[in-house]
């Protein structure tokens, strides 16, 4: 066999499954993030943005071994991942460990974070749920999936993860509407939760009050709480049209951000990049947004549709959610920018979600011929 | 059938689709917004966050606590603060450092010893940091600079707060120093979650009582929100609140007594330790030689810095806590007492003393320091004439583990627990000490030999103690056998309440000695300074008191055969010169221990320096500074 046909054959194996557009997409995005990185851990060393690209690639070799996976197998998958979720998020409530005054953490040999398995481990069994429903939903159906949502979410939100709870319970909630929950209901959930909002008042912790205060008069603590809001609107404002250019935001480098690596690393981005950086961000999210889109609309099964639908507008969740909060009009809430921020684990999580993703895209030909 | 299943599905797919489509317009929707939010933010509002960013750091203004202060137990100020203009620069503001730097010589007295400090600043700081070059402006330099002020961008004059110590060296190892915050303290900051509280702050304690008591020293930081001009000068505060300053110490030392002690350990090498013996209170905590913690404060410039680090006396080093000696004879009592207490001896048994210790079968004979020997020895006078062969048979006589764990009661080889930092446990061997300590070598060099018993005996040998140990010991036996953790503040006065806290003693520990024993011990050390032969008597002749006391000689190097000459040896070779006290012997108010390091015999070096401090603190009467002592060819050798 001629070596070209060989290589040939070996790079087809490879990239079979994967998607072009959300890869292409992906190495821009990875490669601006370590960029953005680079300078939010002080444009010194390169130990974190090496960080980030060992983040990267682990993450990489899970999603290519995700994209592999059938959707069939992945739906087969579906029952025992939840129920393992669950019961290490119990085991948590139980046994966690204890840090910053959350208890999110289990100790099993290494120390874990159930709740990331459960940001895809909810979809998936929502998913699986109503396709098998598929003929005719009732009221029941509906109830029932409420219920498997709010165990894993409530469970979460009492560790406490305001962050990871929010964006569970989204992710869950666009399987549900996907599947057509009906708009009357969806209206009236809305009005009910609104009645609710005194009594969640009531539920919560000092410090998620404390954030809700902030966010509507952050000069109230401005060494204090409103710091946070106060210094990364000044760096994006500042950073104007076209940014004070890479390692120079003088907000980021002066240590004004806080947590500038991580939650709050758009504020470095913003004043660096200015408006232009931003507007090539929102960009990117929607060429990911929209390609998820159509993966789902295209998708041949029920589980696959809701599961793509679902996974796509999460990450969409993420990115309004912390693009909000950074930027000063949403509260803030530990949510990380996607596929920007240095992390290993959230890294991991979305890119096994671009995983599914590409294993629907591709697997659907074998599927329906 | 299969019907309405394809209709159902073909219902569900639009469903879909159009839920897919509602998202998806959502989405954009939702984009838009932020789109929005951030050209309101960078478009529209971006002169308004511009002047924010550039401004920052007058925006919100941490107003920094006064750091409280430190007394001693008289009220004597020993660090306080004042208020001083520094000429300060943002090094990333300003194109060529050295340039400028040049230009402001010209308006500014700018010393070569203040480039050379701020240097060092400079390397060991980030960018963005504004860095002072002079401080302690005078009111010429500030208006000369003013006038000029256009000619420097990036220079400015700030009010800052400066910590002062206005005893200078003196007790400079016990009050420790200030300095700015380096990498690791920002990181331990960070990690006990107090950088809001430091905002501002950039120095922080690093020894000594300003290190260990920085929680109550620092305050809290208050905070000033400023409306700043377009030259970045604030006009008016638009809100505040105001800072709490740091709590006072009023410290147990007497600053005076410390005096007298440095200034007759005059230019040895050595630490002391007072401690009343009644509750513990640390009176006099002394390290020689010291330095001058006003050195710190701006940064120390690299010379002076070398000077202190480097010296081979090792200023920086605090003997009394960090430093472990050879307690050679001090430690005689002591293990008389053990003997008293195991029932190895009885206090009428005599030995016959013939000038050296022998073992059956061993050619090696243990030397006493006395040629011919003492003569018939009883335990008393084994203590006042201090006769090795006495101890050197007891010691052959007595497991290891047993005097170890002896000892160990009396706090030896583990750390007094005295609230400031940096204590070491010094050495208490014993079998399992040696094993651990030898884990490497061969099973011959892990085992515990008699030899080792015999040398361990009179103090030599393995053993190593600090100055602030065999003062705790000297001071339990001298409140008849109830130890007191040794502490250096006595209360803490709250800035806010006003309210005064007292230091939070453990409960005195009563360590488990008969009376009649340790009373058969004090008479002993009473003897050393009264009884013919004792070896404190020459020194302690005519004081109008009565005291206890033990000298002590550690070999620093062993000389083999040779009989120890202490004018032949070279000065860094010669033996550590020990003194333990206690006074008045009826109703001991103070107990010490005095170590000189290299002072060759304890009674005829360190001995002294324990009467000085007895006659101020007994009598006021403040040593004569004309008294000849052995310092002068001790200087000669150390220059």
């Amino acid at each position: 066999m001629p070596l070209k046909t060989l290589i040939n054959r070996v790079f087809d194996s490879l990239t079979r499954r994967l998607d072009g557009p959300l890869m292409v997409t992906l190495i821009v995005l990875a490669a601006l993030s370590m960029t953005v990185v680079f300078s939010a851990s002080g444009g010194q060393t390169f130990d974190r943005s090496l960080g980030q690209l060992r983040n990267f690639a682990v993450a990489l070799v899970a999603m290519w071994i995700v994209a592999n996976i059938p959707p069939q197998t992945l739906m087969r998958l579906a029952i025992p991942i939840y129920i393992g979720g669950l019961m290490l998020l119990i085991g948590v409530a139980l046994f966690g460990e204890i840090r910053n005054g959350a208890r999110r953490w289990l100790y099993v040999g290494i120390i874990i974070q159930p709740s990331e398995i459960m940001k895809l481990g909810v979809p998936l069994l929502l998913a699986w749920y109503f396709h098998r429903r598929e003929e005719g939903l009732a009221l029941k159906d509906y109830a029932v999936a409420a219920l498997m949502l709010m165990l894993p979410a409530g469970l979460i939100m009492r560790q406490p993860d305001l962050g990871t709870s929010i964006m569970i319970f989204s992710s869950g909630f666009f399987v549900i509407f996907l599947a057509g929950l009906s708009w009357k209901l969806i209206v009236s959930a809305a009005v009910a939760a609104a009645a609710a909002l005194p009594f969640a008042w009531t539920m919560m912790h000092d410090y998620q009050r404390q954030r809700v205060f902030t966010l509507l008069d952050p000069m109230q603590d401005p060494l204090g709480a409103g710091y946070h809001i106060i210094q990364s609107t000044i760096a994006i404002g500042s950073g104007g049209l076209l940014g004070k250019g890479w390692l120079n935001g003088s907000q980021a480098q002066l240590d004004f951000i806080p947590e500038r690596s991580t939650d709050f690393i758009l504020a470095v981005y913003g004043e660096e990049f200015g408006l232009l950086g931003n507007l090539l961000l929102l960009t990117l999210y929607l060429i990911v947004i929209g390609r998820g889109l159509m993966i789902a609309v295209n998708a041949p099964t029920t589980f696959s549709r809701l599961l793509a639908g679902a996974i796509t507008l999460t990450f969409f969740m993420y990115a309004f959610v912390n693009v909000g909060m950074v930027t000063g009009i949403l509260p803030v809430v530990g949510v990380p920018l996607p596929l920007i921020s240095y992390g290993g684990t959230a890294i991991l999580t979305m890119l096994v979600g671009f995983g599914i993703l590409m294993s629907i895209s591709t697997h659907k030909r074998l599927v329906s011929t | 059938m299969i019907g309405t299943a394809i209709k159902n599905r073909e219902a569900e797919l639009t469903v879909f689709r159009t839920r897919a489509l509602f998202a998806g317009f959502c989405v954009l929707l939702a984009f838009a917004i932020l789109a929005g939010r951030m050209v309101y933010l960078q478009v529209i509002k971006r002169e308004h966050y511009h002047t924010l960013a550039e401004a920052n750091r007058i925006s919100v203004v941490p107003v920094v606590p006064n750091r409280g202060l430190i007394l001693d137990r008289n009220g004597e100020v020993l660090a306080a603060n004042y208020s001083a203009y520094t000429l300060e620069v943002m090094p990333s503001r300003v194109a060529n450092l050295d340039k400028a730097l040049d230009d402001l010589a010209t308006v500014i007295d700018i010393q070569p010893r203040d480039r050379r400090r701020f240097k060092r600043l400079l390397e060991e700081s980030k960018n963005f940091e504004s860095l002072p070059i002079r401080t302690r402006l005078t009111d010429e330099e500030i208006a000369r600079f003013a006038v000029n002020r256009y000619r420097f961008p990036g220079f400015d004059i700030q009010a800052r707060l400066f910590r002062n110590y206005p005893h200078g060296e003196v007790a400079s190892h016990a009050i420790g120093y200030i300095g700015r915050i380096n990498d690791s303290e920002v990181k331990k900051i960070e990690s006990g979650g107090l950088a809001a509280n430091y905002k501002g702050t950039d120095h922080i304690g690093k020894l000594g009582i300003e290190g260990s008591y920085e929680s109550e020293l620092h305050g809290t930081t208050g905070s000033r929100q400023v409306e700043i001009d377009a030259g970045g000068r604030p006009i008016r505060s638009l809100a505040s609140s105001a800072p709490q300053s740091g709590n006072n110490l009023t410290l147990t030392l007497d600053i005076k007594l410390q005096k007298v002690a440095e200034q007759s350990l005059a230019n040895f090498r050595g630490g002391l330790v007072a401690i009343d013996p009644r509750n513990g209170e640390v009176l006099a905590l002394v390290s020689k030689p010291g330095f001058d913690p006003n050195l710190f404060v701006d940064g120390i410039d690299p010379v002076n810095w070398d000077l202190l680090n480097n010296s081979p006396d090792k200023p920086l080093l605090n003997r009394s806590l960090r430093g472990a000696y050879p307690p050679g004879s001090t430690i005689k009592p002591f293990l008389a007492l053990a003997a008293l207490e195991s029932g190895k001896r009885n206090p009428a048994q005599s030995i016959s003393d013939p000038g050296y210790f022998a073992l059956p079968g061993v050619a090696h004979r243990w030397r006493d320091d006395k040629e011919g020997g003492h003569g018939s020895v009883d335990m008393h006078k084994s203590i006042v004439v201090s006769c090795d062969t006495y101890y050197y048979q007891l010691a052959s006589e007595t497991e290891i583990d047993k005097t170890a764990a002896f000892l160990g009661l009396l706090g030896f080889g583990e750390k007094t627990s005295i609230d400031i930092d940096g204590e070491v446990e010094g050495v208490l061997p014993s079998r399992a000490w040696k094993e651990k300590r030898f884990a490497r070598a061969a099973s011959d060099g892990r085992k515990w030999y008699l030899g080792d018993s015999i040398s361990a005996g009179i103090g030599q040998g393995y053993n190593a103690f600090t100055p602030m140990q065999l003062a705790h010991a000297i001071a339990a036996i001298a409140n008849d056998g109830v130890a007191h953790r040794p502490h250096l503040v006595r209360n803490v006065t709250d800035s806010a309440t006003g309210k005064v806290r007292a230091f939070d003693k453990a409960p005195p520990q009563a360590l488990p000695f008969k009376p009649e024993n340790v009373a058969i011990i004090k008479n002993a050390l009473v003897g050393v300074t009264r009884d013919a032969g004792g070896t404190g008597v020459r020194v302690f002749a005519g004081a109008g008191y009565v005291s206890g006391g033990k000298t002590g000689t550690a070999q620093v190097f062993g000389l083999k055969g040779e009989k120890y000459r202490e004018s032949k040896v070279a000065e860094r070779l010669r033996d550590h010169a020990w003194y333990i006290a206690y006074a008045p012997a009826d109703k001991p108010v103070i107990a010490l221990a005095v170590l000189v390091e290299n002072g060759g015999f304890g009674a005829t070096t360190a001995a002294p320096i324990a009467r000085d401090l007895l006659d101020y603190y007994l009598l006021g009467k403040q040593p004569d500074p004309k008294k000849p002592k052995l310092v002068s060819d001790a200087v000669k050798d150390a220059d």
